[in-house]
């Protein structure tokens, strides 16, 4: 079957959205009220992303359930789409395999914040705080939760003080572009420098990228798979030696709990 | 309000490598050894899910928690000190069997020339050659007198090595054989002859085969894995204290070992100390525990903390250089960092051992002429293959940006196509770099933080220099179409992961005015009190640290021993 003989889901699915809101009683005059259900519904419809819905990528199990691990714990959806759209230029999906996006960094990086290392629960963080060189490493007092509701809000102010659009409208070049403001620090931001953000952000997501996928990033072990690596492996003892170089199916610690 | 125990022989604080060997020697001597250690007790079925780079790597799993305790740091005495509030140049262990549960396993033997360096620098190039500030000072024990307690370190752990060309003189060879060579290896051990050096395998206590060791201990081979370093063994391959020493201290029956006992003071009446004093972090409540010898085993930097905590011993004083406690504050010069892009082979890179690899010693201690050099010592020169996780590893080529489409292809073409190693420079101890209590920072009990004062000198540069030179001709030997160098040191920067080789501050001599312990780890001035650990390193060799500070343990294992049975000062 040729590819424009397939139903393009996206549009298949903003024709039954329009209609459904059409007859939800959720907008007044094509405009969408209903509180914060109603801009969900409105938010999605407006979308115009054209890269792959996360959330439609199955599950690791491969059983084509939708991914129950796909949700947010941290993040508004907001937040979200800022984020899923920025990790995306830091790892974006090329010959070589998937990008950010398919592998779930995005969610990877909500579990993760929702977690006790968002909170930066095993690191001092009592005062007093003084700025302190950089050999002296991070002395602010936001911890990474704070630091990433404060850093996406930046990207977003600063795409539309530079583009006047948000962030999830701008182009590749121009996502491209606010990121690089970020990383040279470049954007004023309270609390945290916007390099210090732009670093945090750069290697979450290669963690999201490489991580085992029992946090919820590196879909399908398919991160791994770029880098022909194999994950969770009991023993290299037989092969440790060895001239060729090989290619060993990856396998995830499910496997290791699951056997 | 504190509940006072039944006294016992000795009381160990922390029970990690340096106490697992007190335990284990003193207990079956016949003492009464209680154990205190802060964190949890540790087993091999504690890493059945152990294969986690994120978890264990970069979420320190197996860390201290920095939350209740940390260090604070400056680069000079000119700087305010703040504190380390995340990990980054190096990582602090807790639990049952303490770093010795995560570390890689690279085991030396510190060399002659390092136990009488003062000695042996001056007779060779003279007393001006070492700069003024630079507080070099001999050990006062030699390698020879050493050597027995080397050796029951390596029969205990089992280490697996082969003769090392350049090392001191062993009464055994090492219990097993070395360790398997990886492609990688051979490469790297091949140009090393071509260059005229005398490769050898890296000395490991990963075990290279099954080994039962004199006190009846069976481990199984190392799998070579690749989750080592920073990861617990779950085959209990890598020589661990908690496979090791601590069974035998448990099986003598004479070993009380309890978790979750923070210990937070030496309790002293004149220059005797009584015992300590700790807290069941658990239940909150307040012990203390007499003891006839107390035994300060709870690493480096608590073990200066302790003492300076608890008023013993004489804190050292930089402006006027007298004083001990905190004195010769020194790490690693971890150098010359190289690596080499090898486009037309790939590698099995993601399989190693955390002391899989090849060095050369040419270039280490006292081993070349330093006549012209404006360093002294020098490094072991390492290419381990430890097993290159994915999240740590994304070497790409110079002027590559750090993300982006570039980056993701480098970074992916080059995971199996890229060689690093580097070199493993002494430290030396200098006047201004030591360890004093910080005047702001408290820990959860309330107690200061550590404070840390410590920088790269031009010493250190000096070598890092000379050092790539060496590494970059070895990596173009090897056949690297593009090779990356570190030459420059810039200053210490506490955020880059360097080393858990922090060493001095409770340092070891033969003169009570600059040393804190005599040559059987035994305080000078309270003689029932032993502190051994890398602390009692005057300056850090060219070599990880923990065989010297096994030897070390067994040392202060004896001398225990001989001050339970005759008292007074053993030297
Ligand atoms: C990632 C890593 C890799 C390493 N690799 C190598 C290597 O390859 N080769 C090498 O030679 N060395 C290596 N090391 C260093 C090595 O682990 C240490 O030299 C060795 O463990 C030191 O023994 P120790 O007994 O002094 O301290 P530890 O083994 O750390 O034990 C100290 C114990 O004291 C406890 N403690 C601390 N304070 C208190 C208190 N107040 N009350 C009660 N208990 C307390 C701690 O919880 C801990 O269990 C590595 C270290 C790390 C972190
Ligand atoms: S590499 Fe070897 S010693 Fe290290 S954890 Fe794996 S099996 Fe154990």
């Amino acid at each position: 079957m040729a590819d424009q003989d397939k139903k393009d889901p996206l549009l298949e699915k903003r024709t039954s959205r329009r209609s459904f809101l059409k007859n939800s009683g959720l907008t007044v005059g094509g405009l969408i009220v209903g509180g914060a259900v109603g801009t969900l519904i409105g938010r999605e419809t407006n979308e115009t992303t054209t890269t792959v819905d996360p959330k439609k990528a199955p599950t690791p199990q491969g059983d084509g359930k939708a991914n129950p691990n796909a949700a947010l714990m941290f993040f508004t959806p907001n937040q979200f789409d800022i984020a899923n759209a920025a990790v995306e230029r830091i790892f974006p999906a090329d010959d070589n395999g998937p990008g950010a996006q398919e592998l779930l960094v995005a969610y990877f990086i909500d579990h993760q914040l929702a977690s006790g290392w968002g909170m930066n629960a095993k690191e001092y963080m009592s005062g007093p705080f003084y700025p302190g060189e950089e050999t002296q490493g991070y002395q602010g007092s936001l911890n990474r939760q704070e630091i990433f509701t404060v850093g996406l809000q930046a990207i977003e102010n600063h795409s539309k003080e530079k583009y006047e659009k948000s962030f999830v409208e701008l182009s590749g070049e121009e996502q491209d572009a606010v990121l690089t403001d970020f990383q040279d620090g470049n954007v004023e931001m309270k609390g945290v420098s916007s390099n210090y953000f732009f670093n945090l952000l750069r290697s979450t997501t290669i963690e999201g990228v490489y991580a085992d996928p029992l946090y919820g990033g590196n879909a399908n072990m398919a991160g791994w798979e770029l880098k022909k690596y194999p994950g969770h492996q009991m023993s290299y003892f037989n092969m440790i030696e060895q001239e060729e170089f090989e290619v060993i199916e990856p396998k995830s610690l499910s496997s290791q709990h699951n056997h | 309000m504190a509940t006072t125990l039944p006294k016992t022989d000795v009381v160990l604080i922390g029970v990690g490598w340096t106490g697992g060997i007190l335990a284990a020697e003193l207990t079956k001597k016949g003492y009464q050894v209680v154990g205190l250690e802060r964190g949890r007790g540790r087993s091999t079925s504690d890493f059945i899910m152990v294969h986690d780079e994120l978890r264990y790597a970069l979420r320190y799993d197996l860390m201290q928690d920095l939350s209740k305790e940390t260090i604070t740091f400056r680069n000079n005495d000119k700087m305010r000190a703040l504190p380390m509030r995340q990990y980054g140049s190096f990582l602090l262990g807790t639990d049952l069997g303490g770093s010795g549960v995560h570390w890689n396993g690279q085991t030396w033997r510190f060399l002659p020339y390092d136990f009488q360096i003062r000695t042996m620098t001056e007779e060779r190039y003279g007393k001006d050659k070492i700069p003024e500030d630079m507080m070099l000072q001999d050990w006062g024990i030699t390698y020879d007198e050493l050597e027995p307690y080397f050796d029951q370190f390596d029969q205990m752990a089992g280490i697996s090595g082969e003769e090392n060309p350049h090392g001191g003189k062993r009464s055994n060879p090492y219990p097993t054989g070395p360790m398997k060579h990886t492609p990688v290896m051979t490469l790297f051990k091949e140009a090393c002859e071509n260059l005229g050096y005398k490769p050898f395998t890296q000395p490991s206590a990963n075990l290279s085969e099954s080994y039962t060791n004199p006190d009846g201990i069976a481990r199984a081979a190392c799998q070579y894995c690749g989750f080592c370093e920073r990861f617990g063994c779950e085959y209990g391959a890598k020589a661990d204290p908690t496979v090791t020493v601590l069974p035998v201290a448990e099986s003598t029956g004479k070993f009380d070992l309890r978790t979750h006992a923070n210990v937070v003071e030496i309790l002293h009446e004149g220059n005797r100390a009584t015992g300590v004093r700790f807290i069941d972090v658990q239940s909150g409540e307040e012990f203390i525990q007499p003891a006839e010898v107390v035994a300060v085993t709870s690493y480096v930097l608590n073990n200066v903390r302790l003492l300076l905590q608890s008023g013993i011993g004489k804190p050292y004083d930089p402006k006027t250089g007298t004083g001990v406690i905190g004195k010769n504050y020194a790490y690693q010069n971890m150098c010359a960092s190289t690596t080499g892009f090898f486009e037309e082979r790939e590698f099995n890179v993601y399989a190693g051992a955390g002391s899989l690899g090849m060095c050369v010693d040419e270039f280490n201690g006292d081993n070349f002429d330093h006549s012209n050099l404006n360093f002294l010592h020098g490094a072991n020169i390492f290419l381990g293959q430890l097993g290159k996780r994915p999240i740590q590893n994304n070497a790409v080529k110079p002027d590559t940006p750090s993300w982006g489409a570039k980056f993701k292809e480098e970074s992916i073409k080059y995971h199996n196509r890229s060689i690093s190693f580097n070199a493993q420079g002494a430290s030396m101890p200098f006047r201004y770099h030591y360890l004093d209590l910080d005047p702001t920072y408290k820990d959860a009990f309330g107690n200061p933080l550590l404070r840390m004062t410590y920088d790269f000198k031009e010493q250190d540069n000096e070598m890092s220099k000379f050092m790539a030179s060496k590494t970059e001709e070895i990596m173009k030997e090897m056949g690297a179409s593009e090779i990356i160098v570190m030459k420059e040191k810039g200053p210490y920067n506490i955020v880059p992961y360097q080393s858990t080789h922090n060493t001095g501050g409770v340092i070891m001599g033969d003169d009570p005015s600059t040393s804190a312990l005599n040559s059987y780890l035994q305080m000078w001035d309270f003689e029932n009190i032993f502190v051994p650990g890398a602390s009692a390193f005057p300056h850090n060799s060219g070599y990880n640290p923990t065989g010297t500070v096994g030897a070390l343990s067994y040392r202060a294992a004896e001398g225990i021993d001989l001050y339970l049975k005759n008292g007074g000062s053993l030297v």
